[in-house]
């Protein structure tokens, strides 16, 4: 039924867009996908966000929830938005299905203008849109297995289809035997799995992630991204995710724009935020999850007692972590180096540590010793000294 | 025994009585329950910040509302006289009662819909929309199933009241338990057939709570 002609990109749109009314085919689709995937020969922009604005009225006077946003999200990515509340991300995603229209700009999803489109083309380019939300926002008169069919009954799948496609999801969220379960009788994390298994049902091209984990601890949490992280991989799905919490974005993003006061601030690869944060709300972002809070304590409890030396900071990104820096040091140079605290995170493009030492010696030995770090692939900072 | 304690009732009348009872309680609860459902979810739907958040609309359903549930229900037989004679060409029987127990009640469950279903979880709501549901479906899928503990016990508390009104509306010639405890208990002083009748009221009361129980905890899957 699907001719080769489907695999050039012109036959990729003409498919996503036939999915909703051709629901027998949609296997077939993800395959195409994976294949599209593998051969990294389409790489074109899922989600385009222009000048958009949203401004609502207040009795205080308006006040802009978001302010000039401009964000490109290619096909395929993982990218989060992080700001702390009241920044105006949530109202960004929303506006991505249009449950929150802007004031002012364009948003492009998969080339529906979501932002202009109303009544059934708005619904149908919502079945191709999947969203999950902070507080799961199941039915609790459904079981499992029907709360995963109420998206395919809004599409006007038939009975034995849905039912066939539901117990699939169960399988790819790893909810096996639950389908008859209500959801007062599951836990957080078995919840936000059955958010996803619906939020999959129609196939869609984009997944909003709503603070997805922000109610979950950090066991589930880690559990839910490692299922949002294989979702992005098997069916190529392009996942925009809000959140406060640093360590989503480190773990599953690979781009991540910040956002303050509804304007994003920062936007870049997540390893490079990482490392070279600009913005202050960045830097105190990122020192959430590279920076143990008793650090500070640590370096003040040696500073007074070895009241000689420095107090260094190094920053390694990519490859870099891998180097043997301190053997080198230590071999090079007649000094004496103490590990204060160090830590390295995995983010999905490479690895990122910081490690804090004490370096003790004679002066130009310690300055000589900091000129040859900082020609190594590693960021030096001094703390003190 | 049971002639002794009521020596002046006659139980043929007494069922005959209870039948039009249950009669004109179970027409009016079914029709006060479509009326009150529309009436309750246009309530919901226009209020502020909804789905079809129109204020003109709210205001005047719920001015109509206001209204009607607030004219005592003696009253607004009389008031009524009228409309039922144009609609059934009488004012006697059990089918004469009926607008008036329906007009009664109608608005008082149209509020108790529209408290239900603004208890339905807004997450749930926008949730529904951004699959793409019609506000139809909305309806029918969201709001009607995942309120429907509190629209039932909400009917029951409604049916409770409509037996009440029956007994009040057979005043005025209705038949039902009412007439009867009115017309041969007491204007004829027989206090036991007074007190039958009231039994008899009672049990259908304690029957429809014991219903609205049942199903109210049955569908009730939080």
């Amino acid at each position: 039924m699907i001719m080769p002609f489907c695999l050039s990109q012109e036959g990729i749109f003409y498919c996503f867009r036939k999915r909703s009314t051709k629901h027998q085919i949609s296997t077939t689709i993800i395959l195409i996908k994976q294949v599209v995937l593998l051969r990294k020969k389409v790489e074109y922009n899922m989600i385009t966000i222009s000048d958009v604005k949203k401004i609502y009225q207040s009795k205080s006077g308006p006040i802009s929830a978001v302010d000039g946003v401009n964000i490109e999200i290619a096909q395929g990515e993982i990218f989060g938005v992080i700001g702390y509340s009241g920044a105006g991300k949530s109202t960004l995603i929303r506006m991505l299905n249009g449950l929150e229209v802007p004031t002012d700009g364009i948003v492009d999803v998969n080339g529906q203008i979501v932002s202009q489109v109303k009544g059934k083309k708005l619904r149908e380019a919502r079945q191709s849109i999947g969203m999950i939300f902070q507080h799961f926002n199941l039915l609790w008169s459904r079981t499992v297995l029907e709360n995963i069919q109420f998206p395919l009954e809004i599409a006007g799948v038939s009975k034995k289809e849905r039912v066939q496609r539901a117990n699939e999801l169960m399988k790819l969220v790893g909810l096996e035997g639950r389908g008859d379960a209500y959801p007062s009788q599951l836990s957080g994390g078995q919840k936000q799995r059955v958010g996803i298994a619906r939020s999959l049902a129609n196939n869609p091209d984009v997944l909003l992630c709503d603070e997805a984990t922000s109610a979950l601890d950090p066991q589930t949490t880690d559990s839910i991204l490692d299922l949002l992280v294989d979702i992005n991989k098997r069916l190529g799905l392009t996942i925009v995710l809000i959140t406060h919490e640093m360590h989503v974005i480190q773990k599953i993003c690979h781009r991540v724009a910040v956002m303050e006061q509804g304007k994003v601030v920062e936007l870049g690869d997540v390893l490079e935020v990482f490392r070279n944060p600009q913005e202050q709300v960045t830097k105190r972002f990122v020192r959430e999850v590279s920076q143990v809070k008793e650090t500070d304590q640590t370096i003040d409890h040696l500073l007074t007692q070895y009241p000689n030396g420095k107090v260094l900071k190094f920053t390694f990104v990519g490859e870099s972590t891998e180097q043997p820096l301190i053997t080198a040091l230590i071999r090079k140079f007649d000094l004496d180096v103490n590990i204060l605290q160090g830590q390295i995170s995995q983010t999905q493009k490479g690895a990122y540590g910081t490690l804090f030492v004490h370096l003790d010696g004679e002066e130009q030995t310690i300055i000589d010793a900091l000129a040859f770090a900082q020609t190594q692939l590693v960021q030096v900072e001094v703390l003190r000294g | 025994m049971i002639e002794n304690l009521f020596p002046n009732v006659d139980w043929e009348k007494m069922w005959e009585a209870t039948l039009e009872t249950l009669y004109m309680t179970g027409m009016s609860v079914l029709i006060t329950f479509v009326l009150g459902m529309i009436l309750g979810i246009l309530l919901f739907l226009t209020s502020k910040e909804n789905l079809w958040d129109n204020k003109l609309t709210y205001t005047i359903t719920s001015a109509v509302v206001n209204v009607f549930r607030s004219i005592p229900f003696i009253i607004l037989i009389v008031l009524l006289i009228p409309f039922t004679k144009f609609l059934l060409d009488t004012i006697r029987g059990a089918n004469a009662a009926l607008p008036a127990l329906i007009i009664g009640a109608a608005p008082f469950y149209a509020r108790m819909v529209e408290i239900a279903l603004r208890e339905v979880n807004k997450g749930v709501i926008e949730a529904a929309k951004a699959m793409g549901a019609k506000t139809s479906t909305i309806i029918w899928k969201v709001l009607i199933p995942e309120s429907m503990p509190a629209l039932i016990s909400g009917i029951t508390v409604t049916a409770i009241a409509l037996v009440g009104y029956t007994a009040m509306a057979g005043v005025i010639g209705a038949g039902g338990l009412g007439n009867l405890a009115y017309l041969d208990g007491f204007q004829r002083s027989r206090e036991d057939v007074t007190i039958a009748a009231t039994i008899m009221i009672l049990l259908i009361v304690f029957a429809i709570q014991i219903l609205g129980d049942f199903f109210t905890n049955k569908l009730d899957k939080r």
